[in-house]
This record gives structure tokens, C-alpha cells and sequence, in this order.
């Protein structure tokens, strides 16, 4: 297993633009593929897309629930529907139609959330997409994923568009830090990435608050000798139950790290399969809680509510200790 | 068929929607005596599509967005031979596929609907598709008046005109009641032709229960060149029971032993 990467690297690709382009290169072998998007192909980084193929982009315009209605009548059809919007619109919005249109009559569609959690930082809470993960959890039939670096981003597309069951995939806006280079850590659906392994204790985390997780168990390795697992749980439904269980019997504590309220996200979802299972060790959601945010940009707000290095790293001290 | 075998068999669909109906003990009784016509004449003398057909990607696609009407669908459906009608027998009954509303769970439904709003944006999403595979059927959907003002209809409108997508056929089963009470008095919709020609529809009204009326519009679509056809179905709630006839109650009312009889008698041979 490599060493992180860090978030300085120029190379690096903001999530957005690596979805777009290998959805661009699938497209472009697959005229199956269609893009549809709500007045959403600038913040989906769909522009080029749209140039490339004209024919495979489908414009809605600002009407979320008829961009799921709309893909879910192109997917009963063959069509390999990607639908894009905001995170917070998409699934707010158009609920119902995810719900009916797409889950219950299993069509396939891909449903992807742009700029989700806090990416939208001080626009604030109408466009913060912090229940994303609670009411499409409560929704049958649908696999929920989150990737956590560029490489999972693209196999995440990959898989996508073979992927013929509703699919709900939530992009952030800003480059994430490759969180290991041997990619031959695999990705498939359902199966969380241990992207760092230590006995002491495991920090379950997704999407973007995975790096800051990583740094954090670089830290308390460090400064306190606590070695940690790190996971990237990027399937949060069907959740990597085995996974999850395995951890918890080899490690002392479990924390989990999300850009989601605490209320119905990835925490509760490993809370409610342990309890099940007799687990009965230290344990610690971290997430925004039950409030709207305050103002800043994504970072400040995730600092403010601890997930960062530093945050994470005094969560599973004060875990250890007590 | 001929006229007057459509005529025909909208008797013995009336008189089988009333039967499972019963049988049930719950169903949309008005709704589905509205629209009965339109399907009987969509299923037997319009669109391309049979069990034997159902699976392939040429065939013409049906979307019932007023899908509390169920029993119009499955009683056509069952007759069409998608599945036996004797199963008609379970509606809404413990463990049954055949529940209060359209499930794919029923051979020949295309799409599950139920809560309203939804059939439009799928057939346009659906016809689309076809536009884009330079595949020649068409998609119709049949939404309640009722249920126009849902929001997500009007973002369909204007997609569908947007994609000149003259494969696709709405279909206003235009009864002019809804649950509470009439349309006007709930929430005014009229004038529905205006609205829609606006939205770049071509649109057409109709005699609803004319089964001829109802053969040529359909056989007039695309009504124009490059725009989505409307067919704005004038019909009448509970259509052909005269104590059934525009009366809200029987929205969703369900006749007891006598008033089956006296509306089977009513319908007749």
C-alpha cells in the first residue's frame, strides 16, 4: 500500500471533471450513454460532453422532477440514463420520482448528485445536500455510493454505466486527494476500501471526509502510536456489512466521519448493524448535527464541525481514553 | 374492429370493471367508467401491442398516469390475453399482484404509477428514446384533469415541446370532477386546450365515449408537424350507470349487491 498523496498535488483533478471525462470517453464508445442534465452542464462539467456528443445530452432545464421522470422514461427504453443535478435539488425535489419512477419501477437509471454535502459552502442551507444519504437510505431498490478520491470516481462511472439496477452517485466539487496509489485495492459496489490498516482502531468515513480521516490516523500514529484502519465506505447502501463486523471485532472503537447530518446517514447505518450484532465497544458518529450550518466554504465549515485531521484525531483519543 | 365492435366490448369492459370492482370491495368506479373508451379504442384499434409483442422494442408504449383507474387497464389488459381475467378475481386481495394501482408486476404495464403527476415526464423521457433510435412507435399517456395541476406535468409540456416530440400522445380524460368536488370548484384548470397550445402542443377535443370520434383523432396524430399531439377526451364520470354518472361520490365509491345489479342491468347487453 502507497503513501497519501497530498492535497497539493497541481495534477490533481477536481471530482467533477473526472466524472465528466470518463463518462465523455464511455459515451463516446456507447451512443447508449445519454447525459441529462437540469441547466446543470457547467457545474456538472458537462460543457465539453454536450460539444462532443450533441446527440447523447439531454437539456430539462431547471425542473428536477422531470429530469428523473424524463431519464427514467429514456432508461425503460434502453437508454443508459445519467441523470445530473445538484445533489440537494435532486434528491429533495424529485423525490417521489426517484421513489416511483425510478426505484420501484426498477428503471436503471444512474442518478448523479453534483456538489453535494457542504460543496456549496456559504450558499447555504438550501444548497447543502446533508439528507441525501437519510432518505434514499429509507428508499428500496437503490444502491447509494460516494466516492472518495479520483480513482474511485472513476471506477464508480465504469461500473455505473454496466450497473443495471437505480443508482444514486454523489460527486463533491473540489479535487480529492488520491487517498493511496495502488489502485490494486479494488473498487466494486458494496465493498468498502480499507485504504489503511491498524488493529487499535476504525475510522469509517466516505466521499470527501475520507482524506481528512487518513490524515488524521497519519497523526495519531505519530503523536500518540495509535495505529487505525481507515475505510472508504463508499457504498453506503447496501452497506459492507462483513466488512463493518470485521472491524468491530478486531479494533477497540469505531468512528465514523460523513459530510452528511448525523441523522440517517453512513453512522446510524453502521450504529444500527452493530447494535444488531451485540457490539457493545466505544463508538462515535461525526457529521453536521441536527442544525443548519453556519457560513463558510466547505472546508471551514467541516472544520467547524471537527472533520478535519486535527477534529478526527481528538475524537478517537478521547475515544481511546474513555 | 369496427365501431360497433368497440362498442361492444366497452360494455363488457364496463360491466367487468364493475365486477372486480365489487369483488374487490374498493376501486376508482367514476374514473375508470370515464376513461374505459380511450383504452378499449388505444388497445384494440390503435396501438401496436399484444403479449406477443410486449417485449420487443418496436412496440407502441401505453402509461397510465391517472393510475387510480387500474381496473380500466387491467380489464383491457386481461382481455388483450396478457394474463388470464380469472386473476381479476385477487384484485387488491392479500398477496395479489393486482393492487389499487399499475405495477409491472402485471404483464402488459409498462410503468408503475399511482401518485399523479408522473406518466407524462416518463413518456416523454420514453419517446425521447425513440426519437433518439430513429424507431418509429409512439408513446401515449393518459393523465386524469384532476390531477393537471401537480407541477411536474407542466416541466413535461414543455420538454415535450421542446423536443418537437411528435411521437407522443397526452390523452386528458377531461371528466371534470376530482375527488372533492368539481375541477372549477378544486382548481380551475380551464381553458386546458389554451394552456397547452401555449406550451407548443397540438391539441385536439374529443367526444370520450365517441369510440369513431376516438379512432380518427387518434389516426390524425401527429395533429401537426414536429409538436406532441394533446387529445383533450371530453367523458362523462361514471359513465353509463345513471345513478353513477357525475357524481364525486362514486369517485371511488363501490356499488352494493342492488345498485350492481341495477347498473349491470343499466349497461345491458
Amino acid at each position: 500500500m502507497g503513501a497519501p498523496i497530498t492535497n497539493t498535488d497541481p495534477n490533481n483533478q477536481p471530482n467533477q471533471d473526472v466524472f465528466s471525462a470518463t463518462l465523455l470517453e464511455l459515451a463516446k464508445a456507447d451512443r447508449d450513454i445519454v447525459a441529462v442534465t437540469s441547466d446543470s452542464r457547467g457545474s456538472g462539467k458537462l460543457v465539453t460532453f454536450g460539444q462532443t456528443l450533441p446527440k447523447q445530452i439531454v437539456e430539462i432545464g431547471i425542473a428536477e422532477q422531470n429530469l428523473v421522470g424524463v431519464a427514467a422514461g429514456l432508461a425503460s427504453a434502453g437508454k443508459k440514463a445519467f441523470a445530473v443535478s445538484p445533489a440537494c435539488f435532486l434528491t429533495a425535489r424529485a423525490l417521489e420520482q426517484i421513489k416511483n419512477d425510478v426505484a420501484y419501477s426498477d428503471n436503471p437509471v444512474r442518478l448523479i448528485g453534483i456538489s453535494a454535502g457542504v460543496s456549496y459552502g456559504a450558499l447555504g442551507t438550501t444548497h447543502h445536500s446533508l439528507h441525501d444519504y437519510a432518505v434514499l437510505r429509507a428508499i428500496n431498490n437503490i444502491t447509494i455510493v460516494a466516492p472518495a478520491d479520483n480513482f474511485e470516481t472513476r471506477e464508480a462511472v465504469k461500473l455505473a454505466v454496466k450497473h443495471q439496477k437505480p443508482l444514486y452517485l454523489r460527486f463533491g466539487k473540489k479535487p480529492m486527494p488520491l487517498l493511496t496509489e495502488d489502485e490494486g485495492i479494488g473498487f466494486e459496489f458494496g465493498k468498502g476500501r480499507v485504504v489503511k490498516q491498524g488493529p487499535d482502531v476504525a475510522i469509517i468515513a466516505n466521499g470527501e471526509t475520507v482524506y481528512p480521516a487518513l490524515q488524521a490516523a497519519e497523526k495519531l500514529a505519530k503523536e500518540s502510536g495509535i495505529r487505525a484502519t481507515v475505510v472508504s465506505m463508499h457504498t453506503i447502501k447496501p452497506l459492507d456489512a462483513q466488512l463493518v463486523l470485521e472491524l468491530a471485532e478486531k479494533t477497540q472503537a469505531i468512528i465514523t466521519v460523513e459530510e452528511h447530518m448525523v441523522n440517517g446517514g453512513l453512522g446510524e447505518a453502521c450504529a444500527s448493524l452493530l447494535l444488531q450484532n451485540g457490539y457493545n465497544k466505544p463508538f462515535k458518529m461525526m457529521g453536521i448535527p441536527d442544525e443548519y450550518t453556519v457560513t463558510g466554504s466547505q472546508v471551514e465549515i467541516l472544520n467547524h464541525y471537527g472533520i478535519s485531521a486535527d477534529g478526527i484525531a481528538e475524537v478517537v483519543n478521547g475515544v481511546l481514553v474513555s | 374492429m369496427t365501431a360497433a365492435e368497440l362498442k361492444a366490448k366497452s360494455v363488457t369492459y364496463r360491466k367487468n370493471i364493475l365486477k372486480y370492482i365489487v369483488g374487490a370491495k374498493a376501486g376508482h368506479t367514476g374514473g375508470s367508467l370515464s376513461c374505459i373508451d380511450i383504452l378499449n379504442v388505444l388497445y384494440n384499434g390503435v396501438m401496436n401491442v399484444s403479449p406477443r409483442n410486449f417485449t420487443s422494442p418496436d412496440r407502441d408504449r401505453y402509461i397510465q398516469s391517472k393510475g387510480h383507474c387500474v381496473e380500466a387497464l387491467f380489464v383491457t389488459l386481461a382481455d388483450k390475453g396478457f394474463f388470464p381475467e380469472s386473476d381479476l378475481e385477487t384484485l387488491c386481495k392479500y398477496q395479489s399482484h393486482y393492487i389499487g394501482h399499475p405495477t409491472k408486476k402485471v404483464h402488459g404495464v409498462e410503468q408503475n404509477t399511482g401518485a399523479l403527476g408522473h406518466g407524462l415526464p416518463i413518456a416523454v423521457g420514453t419517446a425521447l428514446a425513440a426519437k433518439m433510435d430513429d424507431k418509429d412507435f409512439k408513446v401515449y399517456t393518459l393523465l386524469g384533469d384532476g390531477e393537471l395541476p401537480e407541477g411536474s406535468n407542466w416541466e413535461a409540456a414543455l420538454t415535450a415541446a421542446h423536443y418537437k416530440l411528435d411521437n407522443l400522445c397526452a390523452i386528458i380524460d377531461n371528466n371534470k370532477l376530482q375527488i372533492t368536488g368539481t375541477n372549477a370548484e378544486v382548481c380551475n384548470t380551464d381553458p386546458i386546450d389554451g394552456k397547452f397550445e401555449t406550451f407548443g402542443w397540438a391539441v385536439r377535443e374529443v367526444d370520450g365515449h365517441d369510440v369513431q370520434a376516438l379512432m380518427d383523432v387518434f389516426a390524425a396524430m401527429p395533429f401537426e408537424p414536429d409538436k406532441p399531439s394533446l387529445v383533450i377526451a371530453h367523458t362523462i364520470k361514471g359513465k353509463g350507470v345513471s345513478f353513477m354518472e357525475n357524481s364525486v361520490k362514486w369517485h371511488h365509491g363501490v356499488p352494493d349487491a342492488a345498485q350492481y345489479e341495477a347498473a349491470l342491468a343499466e349497461l345491458g347487453a
